[in-house]
């Protein structure tokens, strides 16, 4: 049974179909690569994917249920989590803060609840701060937990950026080039923190990045786009040597 | 020296009314980027609710600003949905104007239904049979009550938690599954609730009302918002306290006339000096 199913999914910008005709299907517990050269138009494929854009044409199914159409909130709900490419942290919130904030589409209380601090208030609070800090400490980051998030040093708000978002308890997790700006050491570390992700958390990864070797190194499957069509799907051996990709990175 | 003292007294008096409409002003700044001009006229429905259920059920204070709240929480929400909601995709521009006009549509209804002349807040005891204490003593302490309330929504609660993310980040916060819609709702629920609060305080102080009563102090408190930093709450509530202290001085020992002078001066100058206000950091423009 597949997790994700796109069909024809395509977008138009006035006069500009920025992704056309897009047809994938991941299954649970798979970890895909989405790669593409600068602009083919993976971001903005996201984006249709967690409700940002809605697709002119085309739908989107969640464990069998269409979401197209669906509030980006409602589809957190549904379970697809994200980061971003560029770091979009709350940068003057804590780092627990960051993290508490994706929990609280489990939490209940109302806002009077809140305010006069009723037993409720209480037991929400103190379940999801343990659970904020649980997180954090499986990426080693407990210690950091009342630093603003803005103080973070870059790599730790990579990490606190996937921390945040595996928090929304996703079925499937939408990686936005996490090993922008990392050096190989880095991204070696990364690598092994993502696959650690999928084992623990038992989370399907779609993942798009510029780096081939984490690429090559760790998806088990790749879809490779070029001006917003599909170029080619296949396993990292078959993409290394299909023509049209090798043209689509160098130029022909 | 007693005239010292008064004065005082007099400016955390009218102090409290500008930091409690600084704050709404503030709060919904800092999470659409809208001066929301329409703030003054909550001030004015707040004070139009009390004055109608002090006359017609004679209550009391406490209940009545409680009413007053909820009545204007309700209306804030409501101008949000019709007006701003509409408009959140659209330049800031349009949502400012839209702003103005929400403003004189609001003060000119209340001229049509009620009437424009002035009228006489009666006399309310504080609760039950407690007759109202001094109304100065009232203020502050209502004022700070709503202040350290509100602090510790902002900073302990999930619903300051979503505030504070929407304000950061609107894009993101609705990605970790936040309703940033609903957040907006609340915030605008907030400050209209305290912009009750000063309504309500504003007409017992000074003991009448009228459709027009909320500009001033409305386009004050926007000053005092401005000089903290708008955005800013704590800016907001030190704000309004600099207001109120510097136009009760200048009434005081220079003359009446001069005071608004002095406030919208104030504006002029944050304006030129620091645009930022007192709490607000400058952020550099990255290119």
């Amino acid at each position: 049974m597949s997790l994700l199913e796109t069909k024809n999914l395509g977008i138009a910008f006035g006069g500009l179909r920025a992704v056309d005709n897009f047809s994938i299907n991941i299954k649970e517990g798979e970890l895909l690569g989405l790669i593409g050269p600068n602009g083919a138009g993976k971001t903005t494929i996201f984006n249709m994917l967690t409700g940002v854009y809605l697709p002119t044409e085309g739908s989107i199914y969640i464990d069998g249920k269409k979401i197209n159409g669906k509030k980006p909130f409602q589809i957190v709900k549904m379970g697809i989590g994200r980061t971003f490419q560029n770091i979009r942290l709350f940068a003057n919130l804590t780092v627990i803060e960051n993290v508490k904030i994706a929990f609280h589409k489990d939490m209940t209380y109302n806002t009077f609840t809140g305010i006069f601090r009723l037993p409720k208030y209480w037991k929400e609070e103190d379940e999801i701060t343990t659970k904020a800090l649980e997180l954090l400490s499986l990426f080693d980051m407990e210690n950091d937990a009342e630093n603003m998030a803005k103080n973070l040093p870059y790599g730790k708000q990579r990490k606190l950026e996937i921390c945040r978002a595996l928090a929304t308890n996703p079925k499937l997790l939408l990686l936005d080039e996490p090993a922008a700006g990392m050096n190989p050491q880095e991204t070696k570390e990364l690598m092994e923190t993502i696959h650690f992700i999928r084992d623990k958390f038992k989370v399907t990864v779609l993942l798009i990045e510029h780096d081939m070797n984490l690429v090559m190194g760790i998806c088990e499957r790749l879809v490779v786009i070029d001006y917003g069509m599909i170029i080619a799907k296949g396993t990292p051996d078959e993409i290394k040597s299909n023509k049209k990709v090798i043209e689509a990175y160098l130029g022909s | 020296m007693t005239q010292f003292i008064n004065q005082i007294i007099n400016s955390l008096n009218i102090g409290s009314i500008y930091a409690l409409i600084a704050l709404g002003y503030t709060m919904v700044y800092g999470i659409v980027r809208l001066i929301n001009f329409a703030h003054g006229e909550i001030l004015m429905i707040g004070a139009f609710i009390g004055y109608f259920l002090a006359v017609t059920f004679n209550m009391s204070l406490i209940p009545l600003l409680l009413l007053s709240m909820i009545g204007c929480a309700i209306i804030g929400m409501i101008i949000d949905r019709v007006a701003y909601k509409p408009l959140r995709k659209a330049p800031r521009i349009s949502a400012l104007i839209t702003a103005l006009g929400m403003s004189m549509l609001l003060s000119n209804f209340f001229r049509w239904r009620f009437g424009a002349s002035d009228k006489i807040m009666p006399e309310i005891n504080l609760i039950g049979n407690i007759p109202m204490p001094n109304i100065t003593i009232i203020t502050v302490v209502i004022t700070f009550m709503c202040m350290i309330g509100l602090q510790y929504v902002i900073t302990r609660t999930k619903t300051g938690q979503a505030m504070r993310a929407v304000s950061e980040d609107k894009g993101a916060a609705q990605l970790m599954g936040i309703n940033v819609d609903k957040t907006i709702s609340i915030t605008f629920a907030i400050g209209s609730a305290l912009g009750a609060v000063a309504g309500v305080l504003y007409a017992i102080n000074y003991g009448n009302l009228e459709p027009y009563m909320g500009t001033m102090p409305g386009l004050k408190a926007f000053v005092a918002a401005v000089l903290g930093g708008i955005g800013i709450i704590p800016g907001a509530m030190v704000g309004g306290f600099a207001i109120g202290i510097i136009e009760t001085f200048v009434k005081g020992y220079i003359s009446s006339a001069w005071a608004n002078v002095f406030v919208f001066g104030i504006l002029i100058i944050v304006l030129i000096v620091k645009p930022t206000g007192l709490f607000g950091k400058n952020i550099k423009e990255k290119v």
